[in-house]
């Protein structure tokens, strides 16, 4: 359990722009996450999304980390942003790039990088059978 | 059949979140809970309040989702949107 926890953690730390959702980048399984997807092509960020669908302790892990109830959640340098609700006002009002801006200088004006990355697979999480 | 309550008409859920954030924010310029499905468990709740000011967003919404902890918790809340504002 702690192991997928540090994972989300290394995850959220590691990835510049990072957005958990239900579903992929390419195929988005929930309105909310999809509107927070829009917010951050609409402004060309590149992001890393995270599916949570996969083991429901994504998301408890993710909640736990994080403090905020609802999927999705989309971090900037290693910090919660928001909910879709407010990624996609910031986006409405330009304080979406103001925020990228800040945190990340220029380099986070990547349209259409984006990529799906997991949290439960790869080297830093190994299942040990009855372990 | 199951009668289906039309979108924005306000059921037993709606009035009982409305209740949870007046109790959470009595000096509230404003709160308002759609109900956007007429289902019960989709709502948009608004909350305008002057404690509001300087909070940022992240801040204020987790008070909305403090005020709404049970609800959410035991899932007849099944999607939340939430506007928040400072006031005048």
């Amino acid at each position: 359990m702690s192991q997928l926890r540090d994972r989300i953690k290394d995850t959220i730390e590691q990835e510049p722009v990072v957005a958990f959702i239900k579903g992929t980048h390419e195929q988005v399984f929930c309105g909310n996450s999809d509107r927070a997807l829009q917010a951050l092509r609409g402004v060309g960020a590149g992001f890393a999304a995270v599916d949570v669908l996969p083991d429901p302790r994504i998301r408890e892990e993710l909640s736990a980390v994080s403090d905020w109830p609802t999927i999705p959640q989309v971090f900037v340098a290693g910090e919660l942003v928001g909910g879709a609700d407010i990624v996609q006002e910031l986006a409405m009002t330009g304080q979406l790039e103001a925020t990228l801006d800040e945190k990340l200088g220029q380099t986070w004006r990547r349209p259409g990088d984006e990529r799906t990355v997991s949290v439960t697979d790869g080297p830093g999480l190994r299942l040990v059978p009855g372990g | 059949m199951v009668a289906v309550i039309a979108p924005g008409i306000v059921g037993p859920m709606s009035e009982r979140l409305e209740e949870l954030l007046r109790a959470a924010f009595p000096d509230a310029q404003e709160v308002d809970v759609l109900d956007r499905t007429g289902g019960g468990d989709h709502f948009h709740v608004t909350v305008v309040d002057g404690s509001f000011a300087g909070l940022s967003l992240v801040a204020q919404h987790r008070l909305v989702y403090d005020a709404l902890a049970q609800p959410l918790r035991d899932g007849t809340i099944h999607e939340l949107r939430i506007t928040t504002k400072g006031g005048a």
